[in-house]
């Protein structure tokens, strides 16, 4: 594959890509404020809340181990869903590699920005040259918006009164907003439906946060075959 | 929220993130593997959901955070601005708080 030469003046058109970038940067900046907030409120602090940010950067896991410890949860639990969470950023590396060759160093260097909105942008761009501007575009946009709005978040965050506000309904909140997307096929919905079923079946034995460990084990419905007789599996 | 689990996490996030782009890169997961990471997120997203609205600690109860639940499924079904959907959905629980 041609590394593609990424300077406008080769004739490539850019357009189309700053704004929407830009647009879900702002769509971050939400979820990154509700963050800090609630991640100083589980006991984090602003450095903690922005190790976070900075470092782990991928807000859904970043959600569910703040969720998770602000129940009462173990850390194991919380950092294992998280981290299950967090697998589907291996899926997009192998999707998003092939448009963004280079050194080791620029290869790991990129994979830190692989995550939903990087990948998505990267993907549906049409040239090699557009696919590697998208990338770097969403990722500065991303990553200014989301460590901006923790910090935003991380600040105030200690001067709510979290339950007077229903500021706890955040996570919840998020979560709809995260999954909603995801749910587009019948397993996703099958998959979503199992892992509410068994967190909410789990929840009255098992050691809090493993509810949510437990969940993930509903994916493996994916190795079920599809039942369609044009199908022969 | 300890400084461990912080650095754990980044650390772990990390490496997932850099065995799919370095270390598998050009190659291919195995189709089912890759069908069953798929799933993960539909299938924990929603067992969040269920924990963070429908139970304290090892009880399961419905409180004010079911309706703010309701408002955000709604606003999200209705397709609007995800900042809205959180700060409606807060609202909506805190003021149920506030009468009940």
């Amino acid at each position: 594959m041609n590394a593609p030469n990424e300077h406008a003046h080769e004739g490539v058109n850019y357009d189309g890509i700053v704004g929407p970038a830009l647009a879900l940067g702002f769509a971050v900046f939400i979820f990154a404020i509700s963050f800090g907030v609630l991640c100083v409120n589980a006991g984090g602090s602003v450095p903690k809340a922005m190790a976070m940010s900075l470092l782990v950067f991928t807000g859904a896991s970043q959600f569910s181990a703040v969720s998770v410890i602000a129940a009462g949860g173990t850390a194991v639990s919380a950092v294992v869903g998280a981290l299950l969470l967090g697998s589907r950023n291996a899926i997009y590396g192998v999707a998003v590699a092939p448009w963004l060759p280079g050194s080791l160093k620029y290869r790991v260097a990129a994979a830190q920005f692989t995550i939903d909105e990087t990948t998505g942008m990267t993907l549906v761009q049409n040239s090699p040259a557009r696919k590697k501007r998208a990338f770097w575009v969403t990722a500065a946009s991303i990553y200014g918006f989301w460590n901006v709005g923790t910090l935003i978040g991380a600040l105030v965050g200690n001067s709510f009164d979290t339950q007077k506000y229903g500021l706890d309904v955040a996570f919840p909140a998020a979560f709809v907003a995260m999954v909603a997307p995801l749910l587009a096929t019948r397993k996703a919905q099958l998959a979503g439906i199992g892992g509410a079923v068994v967190c909410l079946a789990t929840t009255p034995f098992l050691p809090i946060g493993a509810p949510i460990v437990m969940s993930a084990v509903v994916a493996l419905i994916a190795l079920v075959p599809t039942q369609r007789k044009t199908q022969s599996a | 929220m300890t400084w461990t689990v912080v650095l754990v996490l980044s650390l772990g996030a990390f490496l997932l993130k850099v065995f799919g782009f370095v270390v598998i890169g050009d190659r291919k997961f195995p189709p089912q593997v890759e069908a069953v990471i798929a799933l993960i997120p539909a299938a924990l997203l929603c067992a969040l959901i269920m924990k963070d609205t429908f139970t304290a600690g090892h009880d399961l109860q419905i409180d004010a955070r079911a309706v703010g639940l309701v408002v955000a499924v709604l606003g999200v079904w209705r397709k609007v601005p995800i900042w809205l959907v959180i700060v409606l959905a807060c609202a909506a629980t805190g003021i149920t708080r506030a009468i009940s």
